[in-house]
């Protein structure tokens, strides 16, 4: 049914020019847009890597939790860390996030919590954000969390709150109608929101190539006359400060931005899904692994002399530290709570949820007593 | 004692009325749908309200319903109250997926950190010579879901009523109209802001002999019918449901304790359809009251026929009748 490339592009052959891959480092770490020479310091660069690796670390021990049988199915990131942390790191307190399973990356650099773990242990608590934190339970079913982020910034706008709202999706979604929808409503109301589109090249087993008969995702925003931007997404300079310039635009109410960030999911759709079955694991990683965000930034660190042994062995000690104590803070969680079953339906519990609940409990006394 | 005044209106009006009152009162409130703004909607239910509001808040969404209801949710996540019409109930299915999986679930999968004030109202049911998909009357598919209230106002009063509770009300609500009835008569409706709550039936009707169940446009059916029944010496307690979800059980089960009888009345299909929940609280609450079984006059399980049928598949007060005979002679 599908012809590799034959025939892709006729109605927009110039289309890669007219949405050139950005980027600040290329992928030997090598800086190749000047003009960031002098803006990115020691400090950020450490500060940039550091999260990666705490993420990179995080999302292999969540792996490691779910072979052990200690969290139920995962959806791992790995290869998508620059993408998540760099676009994460460019937002203000006061902005919204809506993540998708797949952004814990993003939404513990937004300073949401580790708990996010215990929601693959089956627990609800993982989906709650640090009081205050415009950080939305992860959207599971896909792009139904644009036209969601669109009204949330809508009404940023109406309040004048000068908050942006940013929106997380795969490939994949660009498929779906919500993507559509959110997007138009985004231009017509001229909401504050970035989308920011990882493509990572696969919705589970179905390749871009498969997905769409465009060649970009970014040029879909010219049918919203909306800006688009296809960045490098292991860049992570490229992907902070792409989504800066959209955020600060947001915020100035100049309307909403697509971003694509083009990167690499290296490992399965989840811990239940083997990429054996529709791709060679082994030759295409090898291959995006010469494009490593890591990697790109330990190079680009070690010729600008910001790397430093002492410096990246203490870190790991604390990173490792600090995940560790994610894992014990999951493991000694108190059991969960039969009420959470129940009370936050409504503000107020209708009579049959209340009867229900009261009837449930009745019946595990009595089992307790027998 | 001061005397409220009223006016008399037509339910539609009521509607715009209540929608006015609200958006006076609470500015976070805004009106959007499609045809809502310049042109007030294709019943006139928010005519001139984008002339006293503005456009800031009574505004025309693109022709996209899950857009809409999206944007809603995320509008209400973020401290607003939207109140988006869906043009005709029939054509609220592509914004099935918003409700069903964010607008009814946010509460439970923030623990409450994330909430949705919202109101969805929509036009339903047939009987007007409607093209094809404009008649549908799905409630029991909203019924089902988890975390929505859905409600059904029978008269101007309750209209008016009715929907200030459901802009109130701090969770999701289904507002359905009965879009036959919004121009079938007036009542006297008070000026300013009033509320019917949420989850209370009415007894429009006191009898003996049986209880008669309906909402909506099959009010005015069973109304007339009780008349009819009336003539033949049967007297009947007529309820007008008000709310779909959450039922207003005590009303039922009262009422049939003293009937021991009860039809039921719904224009939409019997399979799935909420008369089956509605017979669910009887045999909770009343089974051993009975003294026949309960009868429901309901659209059959097909769709809603193109109109030249329509009346076919409408419960009329003849089959009603047909079936308060059936439960008397038991």
């Amino acid at each position: 049914m599908h012809t590799q490339l034959e025939g892709r592009g006729k109605l927009s052959q110039n289309i890669e020019e007219q949405f050139p891959l950005k980027q600040i480092i290329d992928k030997n770490g090598k800086l190749v847009d000047e003009t960031y020479g002098n803006v990115i310091t020691a400090e950020m660069a450490r500060s940039f890597y550091r999260q990666m690796l705490c993420m990179r670390t995080f999302d292999q021990k969540a792996i490691n939790l779910q072979r052990q049988g200690r969290i139920g199915t995962y959806p791992g990131f790995k290869g998508q860390e620059a993408a998540q942390v760099g676009s994460a790191m460019a937002l203000e307190n006061d902005d919204w996030m809506f993540p998708t399973y797949r952004d814990h990356a993003a939404s513990i650099t937004f300073g949401g919590s580790y708990t996010i773990l215990s929601s693959w242990k089956g627990r609800i608590e993982g989906n709650l954000p640090p009081a205050g934190k415009n950080i939305v339970p992860p959207s599971v079913p896909i792009a139904t969390q644009l036209p969601i982020a669109t009204g949330a910034a809508m009404a940023g706008k109406y309040k004048e709150l000068h908050q942006a709202v940013i929106a997380y999706f795969g490939d994949g979604a660009t498929s779906e109608g919500d993507f559509h929808e959110g997007l138009n409503f985004a231009t017509v109301f001229k909401a504050p929101v970035v989308f920011f589109n990882q493509n990572n090249q696969y919705a589970i087993s179905v390749p871009v190539w498969k997905q769409m008969n465009s060649k970009t995702i970014a040029q879909k925003s010219l049918a919203y006359d909306m800006p688009g931007v296809r960045v490098d997404g292991n860049d992570i300079f490229a992907v902070y400060y792409e989504t800066k310039k959209a955020l600060e635009k947001a915020r100035k109410g100049e309307g909403p931005t697509l971003i694509e960030a083009v990167t690499w999911r290296y490992g399965a759709h989840t811990t239940a899904d083997d990429p054996t079955k529709y791709r060679d694991q082994e030759e295409e990683n090898k291959k995006h692994s010469l494009n490593d965000p890591l990697t790109r930034l330990e190079n680009f660190m070690m010729a600008e002399k910001y790397w430093d042994e002492s410096w990246i062995d203490s870190i790991e000690k604390e990173i490792k530290e600090e995940i560790d104590n994610a894992v014990k803070a999951m493991e000694s969680m108190a059991e969960p709570d039969i009420n959470d079953i129940y009370d936050h339906m409504f503000e107020t519990p209708t009579w049959s949820i209340a009867e229900q609940k009261q009837a449930y409990l009745e019946f595990l006394r009595g089992e307790a007593h027998k | 004692m001061t005397t409220t005044k009223t006016k008399s209106m037509t339910p539609v009006q009521a509607i715009n009325d209540a929608l006015r009152t609200m958006l006076d009162e609470r500015e976070e409130m805004v009106v959007l749908g499609e045809d809502v703004g310049v042109n007030g909607g294709v019943f006139r239910a928010t005519d001139g309200l984008q002339e006293s509001f503005g456009e800031e808040r009574v505004f025309d969404t693109p022709l996209s319903e899950s857009g809409m209801i999206g944007t809603s949710i995320g509008m209400a996540m973020n401290g607003m109250l939207p109140v988006a019409e869906i043009q005709f109930f029939g054509f609220v299915y592509p914004a099935y997926e918003q409700i069903m999986t964010h607008a009814t679930r946010m509460r439970y999968r923030s623990m409450g950190e994330f909430t949705v004030p919202m109101v969805i109202r929509a036009p339903y049911g047939a009987g007007v010579r409607a093209p094809e998909i404009h008649s549908d009357s799905m409630e029991a598919l909203f019924t089902h879901m988890p975390g929505i209230k859905v409600v059904c106002p029978s008269n101007a009063y309750d209209a008016k009523g009715l929907l200030i509770s459901a802009i109130e009300d701090p969770d999701p609500v289904l507002f359905l109209e009965p879009l036959k009835l919004y121009r079938a008569y007036k009542d006297e409706v008070p000026e300013g802001k009033y509320e019917v709550e949420l989850g209370k039936g009415e007894l429009i009707n006191e009898g003996e002999d049986v209880t008669l169940i309906a909402w909506g446009a099959m009010v005015p059916v069973v109304k007339k019918t009780a008349q009819l029944a009336e003539s033949k010496g049967i007297s009947c307690d007529v309820i007008d449901l008000r709310t779909l979800s959450p039922i207003d059980k005590d009303i039922i089960a009262l009422s049939v304790q003293k009937t021991n009888r009860c039809v039921i009345v719904h224009e939409a299909q019997a399979t799935g359809g909420l008369g089956n929940d509605i017979i669910s609280i009887i045999n909770d609450t009343s089974f051993l009251y009975l003294k026949s079984p309960i009868e429901r006059v309901t659209g059959a399980d097909v769709h809603v026929p193109f109109w030249a049928l329509e009346e076919h598949f409408l419960p009329t007060p003849e089959r009603v009748m047909h079936s308060i005979q059936k439960v008397i002679n038991f």
